[in-house]
This record gives structure tokens, sequence and C-alpha cells, in this order.
């Protein structure tokens, strides 16, 4: 135990005093994946809320012919412009561009309205014109709706149910747009958190390894009348604090990132609050270990600091492995998949960002599956670390 | 006192050592001599109990390294041939954190501490980072390094290599007065000229075997030369005869 804390206090030490290695743990492991998300949603949040807020514009001749159309029109939101020109030369205007949307009210329009006759309106617009199609279409939607809101008045005064003339109503919702990118970005969240863990300990591992290789105080050290065990999990567990430390870091940077971003905008919820990052925190907690044992295992056969960069950088890629399974297959937390690390974490953090309930034995499951898989990697390090192909 | 009794130890298709037998007496310095690749790091590795033998055994002060290697170990200090250090830590942390992992109290590593601070001359670069230091500042932390656990025995792999005569002077007085207090040193060099000047004994080593073991004297009388160098030559001549020898037995044997 005394062995563990001196190995574990020296390691600390030694990388605290690493530029590298901190700023890996502190800085980079931790803020890349929130700041990378941040970018991403806020990107996604301008593109939707600025489509809802572009409001239809409308050129409108005689419209004081239609006072009740007008004002209908600009209670649903639209920019109404008084035409600088007649019915005439409407036309004309629309083809030369600049005009927009042109919307003509007829000199019988307010007869026929009386009588509750059918009442024509001009709407005049240049359907190969991008820039106001979309506002021609609007509009087109919004008079529709004007028409079947005054249809149903009628009806409602001649004493008929106003029900019996709507047979079908259409209520359209675009889940493209919002709500399915906003899924694959909590599949970002998670991923980015778990990388975060792992990466927080990437420099801490291969130091602690490789670096005590190429720098030759493995074999002085070696000497030393030391349990293997007890260096290997000193070792350990100094990549642990980073882990744990850099896990923290980026928890608070997503809420810090999750508060500045407007994410109820796009159907997502943002109740990541400072209770869920503590959720969070306990859920990935036991993958720390997993981690870290993991790096110093596959660390401890390579014989150089670049050779151990290219291989623990692959083991970067761990977490996002059954990650993309899970998106691909659209996995939901099930009490199998608790059995598999990092997919469990991935799935328990997705359940709590969706508010849908977690079971208390799923999280049990998943923490002692992930410490499980750690100590079985604790022991075959130290027996690589028994074993005398150690020195190189 | 450290014995080697018939080790032999094989990587692969090379036979780094083949049978090597001496005795490192206390209150002596034993010399380990021989060219690159006779087999002294690997000799050295097998009694510091890094590497396993595959014939032999190794003890220190009586004890078997394999069989008991903490307790074997703790009165072992060692300068390995790469005697690296930690470079984020001072020097004085460096020998500190290998004295708490021999669990030794921090008042009596201060102490060790400071008494080779003066004796080699250690005072300005003792604090300082370990990355900025000479070769020569790297081997004397790493000596009092090997020495602060007091170990009754000292095993030097190559310490010269890449210090100035300064340094390799101090070195030299460190080993003289270790020797004095009765411990037990043995150091490996290819240099004979080092190995003459400093050894009680010199167990010269050629081929994995142990060539000849005596006293310098003893060794240029045996050899009927008159300068050490000469004796040196003739004996690794001899020992390179025997191994081509269908029936080479060992010279080992016959010193
Ligand atoms: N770990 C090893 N793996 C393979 N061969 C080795 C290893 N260590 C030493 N050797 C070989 O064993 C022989 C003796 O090496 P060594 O003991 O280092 O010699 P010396 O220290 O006398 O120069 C050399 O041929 C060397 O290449
Ligand atoms: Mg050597």
């Amino acid at each position: 135990m005394l062995t563990l804390w001196t190995v574990f206090r020296k390691e600390l030490l030694e990388n605290l005093r690493d530029r590298r290695t901190l700023f890996s743990a502190l800085v980079f492991g931790p803020l890349l994946g929130p700041l990378l998300f941040g970018v991403m949603v806020s990107r996604i949040v301008a593109e939707n809320t600025g489509a809802a807020r572009q409001r239809v514009a409308l050129t409108v001749v005689h419209g004081e012919r239609a006072p009740d159309l007008l004002a209908y029109l600009t209670a649903a939101g639209a920019r109404l412009r008084r035409a600088p020109f007649g019915a005439r030369a409407a036309r004309a205007a629309v083809v030369r561009g600049g005009a927009g949307v042109v919307l003509i009210v007829p000199r019988d329009y307010p007869r026929r309205f009386a009588r509750s006759e059918p009442a024509r309106v001009l709407l005049v617009a240049d359907s190969a014109d991008n820039a106001t199609r979309g506002d021609a279409a609007r509009a087109g939607a919004l008079l529709q709706s004007y028409a079947s809101s005054i249809a149903q008045r009628r009806l409602q005064v001649r004493g008929v149910d106003p029900l019996i003339a709507a047979p079908v109503t259409i209520d359209s919702i675009d889940v493209a747009s919002a709500s399915a990118r906003a899924v694959s970005v909590i599949g970002l969240m998670t991923y980015f958190v778990l990388f975060a863990v792992l990466m927080g300990g990437l420099y801490f591992a291969i130091d602690a390894t490789a670096g005590e290789r190429e720098r030759g105080s493995l074999e002085p050290l070696l000497m030393v009348p030391i349990a293997r065990g007890a260096l290997v999990g000193g070792k350990i567990l100094a990549t642990c604090a980073a882990m744990a430390t850099s896990l923290a870091i980026c928890l608070a940077a997503f809420l810090g990132v999750l508060h500045t971003l407007s994410l109820e905008r796009l159907g997502m919820r943002s109740d990541f609050g400072p209770l869920m990052a503590l959720e969070f925190f306990a859920i990935c907690l036991p993958f720390v270990p997993l981690g870290a044992a993991l790096m110093t295992f596959v660390a401890s056969f390579t014989r150089s600091y670049r050779e151990a960069q290219s291989y623990v950088a692959a083991v970067l890629l761990v977490p996002t492995l059954p990650i993309a399974f899970a998106s691909i297959y659209s996995l939901r937390a099930s009490p199998a998949w608790m059995f598999v690390p990092s997919l469990s974490q991935h799935l328990l953090m997705t359940n709590l960002l969706e508010r849908r309930p977690i079971g208390a034995i799923d999280v049990l499951v998943s923490a002692a599956s992930s410490l499980l898989v750690a100590l079985v990697l604790f022991v075959f390090t130290e027996r690589q670390w028994r074993r005398e192909s150690m020195l190189g | 006192m450290i014995e080697a009794r018939g080790l032999a130890k094989r990587f692969g298709a090379i036979d780094a050592v083949r049978e090597v037998s001496f005795v490192a007496g206390d209150g002596r310095i034993t010399g380990l001599l021989g060219p690159n690749g006779a087999g002294k790091s690997t000799s050295l590795r097998l009694i510091c109990g890094v590497l396993a033998p595959d014939r032999g055994a190794a003890r220190i002060d009586g004890i078997d390294v394999a069989g008991a290697a903490s307790a074997a170990r703790a009165r072992l200090g060692a300068l390995p041939h790469s005697a690296g250090l930690y470079g984020h830590l001072t020097g004085r942390e460096n020998i500190a954190y290998f004295g708490a992992l021999h669990r030794i109290p921090a008042p009596r590593i201060t102490r060790e501490i400071d008494r080779w601070r003066e004796r080699l001359d250690m005072t300005d670069f003792l604090d300082r980072p370990a990355k900025s230091y000479s070769q020569g500042q790297r081997v004397k932390v790493a000596l009092v390094r090997a020495l602060v656990h007091q170990p009754r025995n000292l095993v030097l792999d190559e310490p010269t290599n890449g210090l100035d005569v300064m340094a390799i002077r101090a070195l030299r007085g460190v080993l003289e007065e270790l020797r004095t207090e009765g411990r037990c040193i043995l150091f490996s060099s290819h240099v004979m000229q080092e190995v003459s000047a400093l050894s009680d004994r010199i167990v010269i080593i050629g081929g994995g075997r142990v060539l000849a073991d005596d006293t310098p004297a003893a060794l240029r009388v045996r050899s009927g030369t008159t300068t050490l160098e000469e004796a040196f030559l003739r004996i690794l001549a001899d020992g390179e005869r025997e191994d081509e020898a269908p029936d080479g037995g060992g010279a080992a044997a016959r010193c």
C-alpha cells in the first residue's frame, strides 16, 4: 500500500511538471469535445431558428379593400408593404424583380366578401425566383388558412358545426431537421465524454511505461525490491486521477456550453444541469480504471514513446466502436448491453439526456462489468511487468 | 558478498553467458573486465535478479537471488548500464523516490543525500530538474540513488562510460571510501587501465565465460607478461582458442 502511494505520488508530481502531459489531461482532452459540440450545435440552432424567423414579405395592392385580411396576415407575422404601383403595373414589377410577392385585392372584393360569394384575390409571384419562392408558398398557405377560418366563422353563424367543414386536418411536423439532428448530437456528447476520459490519461499512461523504458529508468526501478503489482497499480492509479480530472473538467465545460446554447429551440431538452453532470460523472467513473488499465497494458508492450503514442492512440477509438454500433442499430438500454463497457455508459447517459428512467441494477451492472474488465487488464499488465522481456 | 555459480543465459540463438562463476568479497573492489559483447551486462543483470538464469544461481550475502528476490535486492545497490533519471524531477527527488521505494524514512534519506552531496560536489545541480544534467551529473545522481538505502553490496555496469577525468576521479574516490566501509563492490568495464587502477581482484570474461580470476599482480605473473594489457590480450586469445576447440571444456574450470 505504501509503495502504491509512493509510486502514485511520484507519477503525479512528474506529470504535473510536464507541460505536454498537463495540457492533454487538463485542456485538450476534456475541452476538445465540448468545444466541437458547441460549434456543431450552435450551427444547427442557427439554421433552424433562422428559417423560423424568416417572415413572409408581401407587397399589397389596394389593401384598404380587405382590412380583415390584412389584420389576419399581420397577426400571422407577415411583413406587409404598400405597393407603390397599381394593379396593372404589378405583373411588370414582379417580372422586373425587387417587388417580391405581390397581393392584389380587386375592386369587387369587398362586395363579394360581404355577400359571402367567392371573393378573389391575386397572388403574383415568380416561381423561378429562388429568393421569393418560399414567400409565395407561405403566403399561399396563409391565405388558405384565412379562407378556411372565414368559412368556419360563416358556418358557425349559420348554426352548423364548423368541424364538418374540416374533414381532415393536417399538422405537419418537420422531423428531418431539428430532432433528428439532435439525436445524433446527443450521441456525440456521450462519445466526447468518454473520449475526454481516455485522452486525459493518454500521456500519463505512456510516460509511466514506454517513457520509463526510453529514459532508462526502468531497469534501476525493476531492481528495487517492490511488488510489481504495487508498481503497476500506482502507475494505473495516477492515470486514473488524470482521467477523472479530465472527466470532471469535460462535464463542467459541457454545462457551460449547453447553458449558452438554446437547445429548446431544437426540440432538445437542455436540462443537463449540475445534477445530471454529477450523474454522468458517477456513470463514467467505473470506466476510468478500465481506460487507465487498458492504456497502461497496451503501452507496456511498446519500446518507445513514439511507438506507444501510435498504439495507445488506437485505444482512443475503443469507445467509438460500441457507440457507432449503438446508433447504427438504434440500441436502447437493455440489461444485456450493460455488460459491455463504454456501450453501457453511452446508453445510460443517453437515457438520462432523453429523460428516460434508468434502473439501479443497470447502473450497477455497468459499473461492475467495467471494473471487472479493469481488474483483468491490471492482472495481465502486472504479469507483463514481471516478465524479463519487460526490460527490452 | 556476491557469488555467481555457473550462471548461463541464452537469448534465442545467442549464448550471452555460458558459464560464469566468481566471488566478489566484502571490503574489496572486484572488476569485471571484458570486451564488448563478452556478457558483462548480462552477468550483472543475472546477479541483480532482473533476468532469470537458464542455469546456475547468484547469491547476495548468501541469499539466493531467484529464491528470495526481495531480501537479496534490499542488500544490493545497482547502477545499471542505462541509469536514466526522471527529467522533470530534481536530482534530490529522483534519489528520494528510490529511497521511499526502499522504505527508508525521510530523515535518513536526507542524511544520505547530504553525505554524498558534499562528497560528490553535487550542491550546484541537486535541486535542479534532471533533464538539464550533463552525463557526469547524471551518473553522480544515479550513484547516490543506488546508495540511498545503504546497501552492503554495490553493482555498477560500466560506470565510467562518458565521464570526464574529474568525474572518474570522484567516482573512484567514492568506491574506495565504500571499500573501507567494508562493502562489496562489483563493477564492469571494457577499459583495462580503469580496472587495473581500481580493482583488488579482476575477473576477465570473454565469450560468456570467465577466462581468469585473480589479483592484478598474479594475472601478470601467470600469463608471463610484464604489463597487464598484454596479459589481458593473451588471456582473451587463449579463451577464443579454447572455444573453437571441439572439447573446449572451458577456461573457467582451470582458473
Ligand atoms: N536482451 C537481449 N536480447 C538478445 N540478445 C542480448 C540481450 N542482451 C544481451 N544480448 C547479447 O548477448 C551478448 C552479451 O551482451 P552483454 O552482456 O550486453 O555484453 P557486454 O555487456 O559485455 O558488452 C551480446 O551478443 C548481446 O548482443
Ligand atoms: Mg554491457
